[in-house]
């Protein structure tokens, strides 16, 4: 489904990985690891467009992403480093947002329930320079519940700042959306309790 | 397909609601730099007068400036730009939605505002409807351009005054025929081919600008 060959990725002018090859198919999870700097956000970017590699090539169904950007990012669900929060609107408002930025429009309530399931149904109306980080990382978080039939997940360091049940809930949602038949490719220092352990992809062996 | 174009539109109109004091800024500097004038050259109106198209024409172009910056620098902090590029919809259309907000916010306040401070020149009131009309052709096709400049400066150092000297003379046409429209009305020979030709520019930009300014977005992104 996913599939990326001969990957080389340049950050300035040092060469952080080459000849990275991955292929992942339906209900795969792929753990992306590696020390700080060998360009684990900067392949995750590579895979969901938003950069252009050196040198090979991404894709998606057997069509080179470029290509093929719409239906691509139709089928995408990335949750970056930076939560995507406006601190003057609520988390209700960045959320319908978001979702209506990524063409799809879930209505309010739907909006509110995601929030609820992901624990937040108490700062719905707050406006999100009030909340914490970990709550920021949820509000971001919530959009997987809304994004459950976009089969490609691309999360960068999504544990960070969760509590242990945020945790926990976490990886019972990315586990059940690969049973279903889904794609999840994260990065992560924590470990996760998975209940089988994922697929490891580690940049320090491809490291240049 | 128009649903991202909406959700921006309604989304940057109300953050700039929430955030009304830098609205404010923009207007206030317009109008304290027009009023600065009258001060600087003396109160003789046939001067005051001839300089009114000019002076109302720089200070909209400056103030418009000075907004620009703000036009992509949150959402790029904030990483809303980035989940903007992986919508499947056309970039061009939300930029333009972006634009378009901007624009109302800044521009269209000037264009209101403007034949209330071209009575301070002692302009004829026959004139003040090519004068805002000028401005309200111009002013969107300043904020399109500088988009552009915005994009492209997007997230460098000193990004502030690089954006001034890039946009700054590409501004140079939109004065010359948004001056001069309100000129030539006061000199009698009619504005109909200037405000025609700031037409055709605005149209030029709104079909042209989104998209240099999408590919400007996605090079700063990587």
């Amino acid at each position: 489904m996913l599939e990326a060959e001969e990957l080389a990725c340049l950050k300035g002018d040092r060469l952080l990985f080459r000849g990275l090859a991955v292929r992942l198919e339906a209900g795969e999870l792929l753990r992306v690891t590696g020390p700080n700097g060998y360009g684990k956000t900067s392949l995750l970017r590579i895979l969901c467009g938003l950069a252009v590699p050196e040198h090979g090539a991404v894709r998606w169904r057997g069509v080179e992403v470029r290509r093929d950007r719409e239906s691509f990012h139709r089928a995408l669900m990335y949750s970056g480093h930076a939560a995507a929060l406006n601190d003057l609107l609520t988390p209700l408002e960045n959320l319908r947002f978001a979702c209506a930025a990524a063409g799809d429009d879930p209505d309010e309530a739907a909006c509110a329930e995601a929030l609820g399931r992901i624990g937040l149904g108490g700062q719905i109306d707050l406006p999100a320079r009030v909340l914490s980080q970990g709550q920021r990382r949820r509000v971001g978080l919530a959009r997987l519940f809304l994004a459950a039939r976009r089969p490609l997940w691309v999360l960068d360091e999504p544990f960070t700042a969760l509590d242990v049940k945020a945790v926990a809930d976490l990886t019972a949602t990315l586990s059940a959306h690969c049973r279903a038949g889904g794609i999840v490719v994260l990065t992560t220092h924590q470990d996760a309790p998975f209940e089988t352990p994922p697929r490891v992809l580690d940049l320090a062996g491809v490291a240049c | 397909m128009l649903g991202p174009f909406f959700a921006v539109m309604r989304r940057d109109l109300l953050l700039a609601w929430r955030g009304r004091a830098d609205v404010l800024v923009t207007l206030a500097f317009f109008v304290i730099v027009v009023c600065l004038f009258p001060f600087g050259v003396g109160a003789e109106t046939n001067q005051l007068r001839a300089i009114a198209p000019g002076v109302l024409w720089v200070a909209a172009l400056l103030s418009t400036l000075l907004s620009l910056h703000r036009l992509f620098a949150q959402d790029h902090a904030d990483g809303t730009l980035e989940q903007l590029l992986l919508s499947p919809e056309p970039t061009a259309l939300w930029v333009l939605a972006k634009i378009a907000a901007h624009w109302i916010v800044t521009g269209l306040p000037l264009v209101l505002v403007a034949p209330g401070l071209a009575l301070l020149f002692d302009v004829g009131q026959g004139v003040l409807g090519v004068l805002t009309l000028s401005l309200a052709l111009g002013s969107p096709i300043l904020a399109l351009l500088g988009a552009v400049g915005a994009a492209l400066t997007l997230g460098l150092r000193g990004g502030g005054v690089l954006l001034a000297l890039l946009v700054l003379p590409l501004f140079v046409p939109v004065l010359i025929f948004g001056a001069g429209a309100v000129d030539s009305e006061l000199g009698g020979t009619g504005a109909a081919a200037h405000l025609l030709l700031l037409g055709g520019g605005l149209l030029g930009a709104i079909a042209l600008a989104p998209f240099a300014c999408a590919a400007a977005l996605r090079i700063a992104m990587e």
